[in-house]
């Protein structure tokens, strides 16, 4: 049998900073992840120097550990993967030289990775993928829908007008005064309320994929506003599953229209708010007999992750796709184009 | 005893080469250019050059600030990274006492600055004491204006090094007069020769434990500790 693949991810697009091992594109050996949340949460908010900080701070030892966990050496390494974008270009510049001056000092080759592939094949780590393939990725900078027809093909159908999902979380969670993060604050409040406020649903055209939440954002913080004028007082929990629904129908709604028209064998989870525990029974409940196989990672693998980096960069890096030694971050990298 | 020396913290970009006390290559730029994409290839090419393999290094020498805080964190991420992969130690220097080389032969203080904005300025003061050249003012971030008051206290002169004084030369000439001498063309830059003059012999840090020196806190966080205090 030929050697194994062992791939490095290295991930520091936001506020997490992340290294992986994972062996043959599928099998996760090492994650670790190093949370600023502490430290971000007293400013309601990543602030992106103090994100920066971190991360030269925190890079080679969660390497490092990443490393030891899964028992690998320099020369094991068949590849360095490296997230090369979306995200803050502080944070990614970060990951992005400590990975090309790693590859540099053990002649190890260099992948780049699209932030949003990454996410999307965290749920290689979990099972196969079947294509054709539907993703729903929604996290704090993303909502979008991406066919796949094969393995490192991604056309974006849908994608957020305005606001992303979790950013509408994140903003909604701020007006009722939670503490940061918001979303799973909104998440918990929900399954305690009962969804009696009628808030609008941007369903847009109806052959769009896209979605709009700052609509959704205004009402919610109209509602608010006119409460308290009419000296009324909103239980904060209906708000909140009153919220999470409209949220929720129009995301499984346009994922199950866009399954069906794409005539998809697997739709797929990703991104922080696939953490989110009411998205995950309504999707599971529409898709219950409808002959598409429903795939969400575990909450651990949803959220900004170095191994969904590994998993991805493992495709890359079996295309022949190779980064060199000027290898930038980029903070608005193209999905379609990567 | 060999060791690659790295400097992104400002505008110029610097790498060189130390063998035991020879230089056996330095490149230097000073242009508006990404140091992000340029850094590595150049340090690729440079190792080439002079025929010294990565493996082959026995320390990492960094210009660690303050400067600009991505460029210190580019140089440093890169510096930290290949010391901890070749379990080579690693060598922090003050950006600005790079500078302040330049003027080492010079009869009287010398003072390397870069501008923080805002009519400050990242400076300290240098001068040859028992035939050595070294600090006399610890550094710091300080209004121009302030740092000057203090400098007038001394009667020596001052000579002024840095790529950013071209902002700052009228009011130190109008506040210091005769006083102040100004570096010439070629004195300004950081050079990378200089770095890791100082650096070969410098204490020898941990790569993990290594991080910036950036001389005051992120903006977010000296106005979440001001109003903490409140
Ligand atoms: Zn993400």
């Amino acid at each position: 049998m030929d050697k194994d693949e062992i791939i490095l991810g290295i991930e520091t697009s936001c506020d997490e900073t992340a290294a992986a091992i994972v062996k043959n594109g599928t099998e996760l050996l090492s994650n670790v992840v190093a949370s600023q949340i502490e430290s971000h949460k007293r400013f309601g908010g990543v602030v992106p120097e103090i994100a920066s900080r971190h991360h030269v701070e925190q890079i080679t030892i969660v390497i490092e550990e990443a490393m030891k966990e899964a028992g690998v050496g320099f020369e094991d390494l068949t590849a360095i993967a490296v997230t090369e974008g979306p995200g803050l270009v502080g944070a990614l510049l970060i990951g992005v030289n400590s990975a090309k001056a790693l590859a540099l000092a053990h002649g190890i080759p260099l992948v780049a990775v699209h932030h949003i592939a990454g996410h999307i094949y965290a749920n290689r780590l979990m099972e196969p993928m079947e294509f054709p393939l539907l993703a729903l990725v929604v996290s704090g900078g993303h909502t979008e829908l991406i066919y796949m027809a094969e393995h490192g093909s991604f056309e974006i159908i849908g994608e957020t007008r305005d606001d992303a999902a979790g950013e509408a979380y994140d903003k909604v969670a701020r007006t009722l005064k939670l503490p940061y993060p918001g979303g799973p604050h909104i998440d918990k409040m929900a399954q305690d309320g009962e969804p009696s406020i009628d808030l609008p649903r941007a369903w847009l055209e109806p052959d769009s994929y896209d979605f709009s939440f700052s609509g959704l954002k205004s009402a919610v913080i109209n509602t608010i506003h006119n409460a308290t004028q009419r000296g009324e007082e909103i239980a904060p929990n209906d708000l909140a599953a009153s919220f999470q629904e409209s949220v929720i129908d129009v995301l499984v709604e346009k994922t199950y229209r866009a399954a069906e028209a794409y005539d998809v064998k697997q739709v797929v989870v990703a991104g922080g708010v696939a953490a989110n525990k009411g998205l995950r029974e309504r999707l599971t409940e529409r898709f219950d007999g409808s002959g598409i196989e429903l795939s969400i990672p575990p909450l651990w693998l949803c959220t900004d992750n170095a191994a969904m980096i590994a998993a991805a960069g493992s495709i890359e890096y079996n295309k022949g796709k190779r980064a060199d030694m000027k290898l930038n971050g980029n903070p608005g990298l193209d999905l379609e184009a990567f | 005893m060999k060791a690659l020396a790295i400097d992104t913290s400002n505008l110029v970009m610097g790498i060189s080469v130390i063998i035991d006390d020879k230089i056996v290559g330095e490149l230097t730029t000073n242009m508006k250019k990404n140091h992000s994409v340029r850094l590595m290839p150049a340090i690729e090419s440079l190792l080439q050059e002079v025929d010294v393999k990565p493996s082959e290094l026995d320390k990492i020498i960094v210009a660690k600030g303050p400067g600009s805080y991505t460029g210190v964190r580019i140089g440093v991420s890169v510096a930290k990274t290949m010391a901890w992969a070749l379990n080579i130690p690693i060598t922090g220097v003050s950006s600005l006492e790079v500078v302040a080389q330049n003027g080492k032969y010079f009869d009287g203080l010398v003072c390397p600055l870069f501008d923080g904005r805002r009519g400050q300025i990242y400076t300290g003061l240098y001068g040859n004491v028992d035939g050595q050249f070294q600090l006399v003012q610890e550094e710091r971030i300080i209004l121009l204006t302030d740092w000057i008051e203090m400098l007038k206290e001394d009667s020596k002169k001052v000579l002024f090094l840095g790529n950013d004084l071209n902002l700052h030369k009228e009011k130190i000439e109008e506040l210091m007069g005769d006083r102040a001498v100004f570096g010439q063309i070629a004195d300004h830059s950081p050079r990378a020769a200089e770095l890791a003059a100082l650096g070969i012999r410098g204490e020898e840090e941990d790569p993990h434990a290594f991080t910036p020196s950036y001389h005051q806190l992120a903006e977010a966080e000296a106005k979440w500790i001001a109003n903490q205090k409140k």
